[in-house]
């Protein structure tokens, strides 16, 4: 029988029962348009983490004072006293793939502001330190190298200090106490948001040259950090190990000892986040199948009833010609014909989903084409193969019998 | 079929003699458990071209077992059925779809039309399973529903037609691949006396002009006097089989009746 006629026949059967056929495609039509914003939802995710470890700088390389074995107590990172300023000059001077060092070191305290006060974190560092995490200031002006020498009351407040200290007056040139020290406070920071990989708010922070953190509020000679930017995103592995070799070097470390320090490389946490969140992808998606395979189900059990139904017509078609492989035609078109109607209005309710879902919740959507693509196809497959079972069914009747079927 | 090993000239004279139907010593039977129910005891019948038989019998003799034998929508269990001159039984399933679909037209007792779909498209189904053009299918369809003295109600579907009319429809789907033979079972069954002899004034009325070879199953012996020639079964077997007397001419016998009043 020609295609174009099955599929009048298979039309006319749906449009008999309207009603038990868009019942029927409901499944295909939820599993689609799950499917489509599920994985919207997955790759919006995917792509804010990545957009955010743009932002942070894909290039960035942290080096943190890390783990020591003493006499067989090991210790955090950031209890060692090993990493020095003089590591960091050194970095700066020897490692060619490194673009930008930034030395590191922080405290928590309490900043007083006339009548307010909040507590936050401290963080000591260099004038690099904006450029490498590419955080550009909103009002006021960075600290200089010359505050870093003479170790300079000088702050530059995250946004949130902001917030908290100063609701109505404009900061920029006031003096805030920290420790019972004045500090002028010469910048603010612009908004960064909280980090992708802490959760924790990244703009709850005070800025001011290390050495002013080192002498007058930890006493201390060590650094906790350095912050060090790559020439490049492709550098940032070069930069990796020229700087686990100059420090190996300058802390004499001799395999199999451990290191003193720990180097990590955004570029892998990237791929980690990136991992983790394709992980996140999949999962949503296999979710959302599972009620594709359930319509699918739907389908066969609808087919099953129609062929039931109808099988005095498929003894009547058999009588006058119609070969086995009519029957099983027909009744096959008409399941994927089921399906792939589901499929087509599951796609306008996913890409439906995928506007509504961000407007409603705020959450990031990324419509993938490649998911609309395979819903469709896996909603078709399973009309083809839900429908099978159905169509080999009424192919078998005997004719004579089904001619008989009241 | 045996063209392929005759010669051009007896090829043509073989297809033009071939009897339509040829049963030898056929034996029906089904297993049902451990016993064994016999519908035909040893059936041998000729039917040519052109013959109009009236196949008769109480229920259970036999007679709808022969006729879906006949039909090919059952092979016996024993003995040969050629179509002719074909050996029914050496075929497979899609070549006996094949045979219902081209050479034998069905007529049910019950129309067994397709309900929501016009007469038009309940009278070119076969025709779309013999794969012929949509074009060629429609004008096919429209001559034979004319044939029956529908032109008028092509596009009406079952529902909207008498039973008289639905059955025509039937058998405008019956012609409409043109076959050889025509079967019917119990085509008048469900009408009343007046529609069933219009209904076998069609019958003759092919019979006649086209030389169409008819077999008509029924109990009624009204009926059967329409056609030419008589089968009895009686348990499985043929107990008469003689020509119609007395046989009624379907036109004349519409003009003694009085047109039915609402």
């Amino acid at each position: 029988m020609e295609l174009m006629a099955t599929i009048r026949i298979a039309l006319r059967a749906i449009a008999r029962n309207k009603l038990r056929s868009c019942l029927t495609s409901l499944g295909i039509i939820i599993g689609v348009g799950a499917v489509i914003a599920m994985v919207a939802l997955g790759q919006g995710a995917q792509h804010q983490v990545q957009q955010q470890i743009a932002a942070m700088g894909s290039n960035v390389l942290f080096v943190g004072s890390g783990t020591m074995n003493r006499g067989g107590v090991r210790l955090g990172w950031g209890n060692t006293k090993t990493l020095v300023y003089d590591d960091i000059a050194a970095i700066r001077r020897e490692c060619p793939a490194v673009s930008l060092v930034a030395a590191g070191t922080g405290t928590s305290a309490q900043i007083v502001f006339g009548n307010d006060n909040w507590y936050t974190r401290i963080t000591g560092t260099e004038p690099e330190y904006l450029d490498i995490r590419a955080w550009p200031l909103d009002e006021g002006t960075n600290f200089t190298q010359e505050d870093v020498q003479t170790a300079a009351n000088v702050a530059v407040i995250g946004d949130t200090v902001r917030k908290n200290l100063f609701p109505a007056t404009d900061p920029v040139g006031q003096t805030v106490r920290i420790n019972s020290l004045p500090f002028r406070v010469i910048g603010v920071l612009s908004v960064k948001g909280s980090s992708v990989a802490m959760g924790n708010d990244q703009d709850d922070v005070i800025i001011m040259p290390y050495s002013t953190v080192q002498k007058k509020m930890n006493g201390t000679q060590w650094l906790a950090y350095a912050m060090v930017s790559a020439q490049s995103k492709e550098a940032s592995f070069a930069a990796q190990s020229q700087i686990e070799g100059v420090l190996r070097d300058r802390h004499r470390i001799r395999q199999p000892q451990d290191d003193d320090f720990f180097v990590r490389n955004m570029a892998d946490v990237a791929d980690l986040y990136d991992q983790q969140t394709t992980v996140m992808t999949l999962l949503l998606a296999f979710i959302a199948s599972i009620s594709l395979i359930v319509g699918g189900i739907g389908i066969m059990n609808i087919m099953l009833v129609s062929v039931t139904e109808r099988t005095r017509e498929i003894g009547i078609r058999m009588a006058i010609g119609a070969t086995e492989d009519d029957v099983r035609s027909q009744f096959l078109i008409e399941s994927v014909i089921l399906s792939a109607m589901g499929g087509a209005i599951g796609i306008l309710s996913g890409l439906v989903a995928s506007f509504l879902i961000p407007r409603v919740t705020g959450w990031p959507v990324s419509v993938s084409m490649i998911a609309i693509l395979i819903a469709v196809l896996f909603s078709i497959a399973v009309g083809v193969f839900f429908g099978y079972y159905p169509a080999r069914k009424a192919a078998r009747l005997n004719p004579i019998e089904a001619l008989r079927y009241e | 079929m045996a063209t392929m090993t005759s010669t051009p000239a007896v090829a043509f004279s073989e297809k033009e003699t071939a009897v339509p139907i040829r049963v030898e010593d056929v034996h029906k039977y089904y297993e049902l458990g451990d016993t064994r129910v016999h519908a035909l005891r040893g059936v041998s019948v000729e039917i040519a071209h052109g013959e109009f038989v009236a196949v008769m019998g109480a229920s259970g003799s036999g007679k709808s077992t022969f006729m879906n034998i006949l039909g090919c929508l059952d092979g016996p269990s024993s003995g040969k059925y050629l179509l002719e001159g074909t050996d029914v039984s050496l075929l497979n399933k899609r070549e006996l779809a094949a045979i219902r679909n081209r050479k034998i037209g069905f007529v049910f007792q019950g129309f067994n039309l397709l309900s929501r779909t016009t007469a038009l498209e309940n009278a070119e189904l076969p025709a779309i399973y013999a794969r012929i053009s949509e074009q060629e299918r429609i004008s096919r369809a429209k001559e034979a529903l004319a044939m029956v003295g529908l032109a008028d109600r092509a596009e009406h579907f079952p529902s909207q037609l008498s039973g008289g009319q639905q059955q025509r429809v039937a058998i405008a789907r019956a012609l409409v691949n043109r076959p050889a033979i025509l079967l019917a079972d119990e085509p008048t069954g469900n009408l009343d006396s007046r529609t069933s002899v219009e209904v076998m004034e069609i019958f003759q009325k092919l019979n006649q002009e086209r030389g169409l070879t008819i077999v008509l199953v029924t109990h009624e012996h009204d009926i059967a006097q329409f056609a030419k020639r008589s089968l009895v079964f009686r348990d499985g077997k043929i107990r008469k089989d003689e020509p119609v007397v007395n046989r009624q001419i379907a036109s004349d016998v519409l003009r003694t009746l009085p047109a039915l009043e609402d």
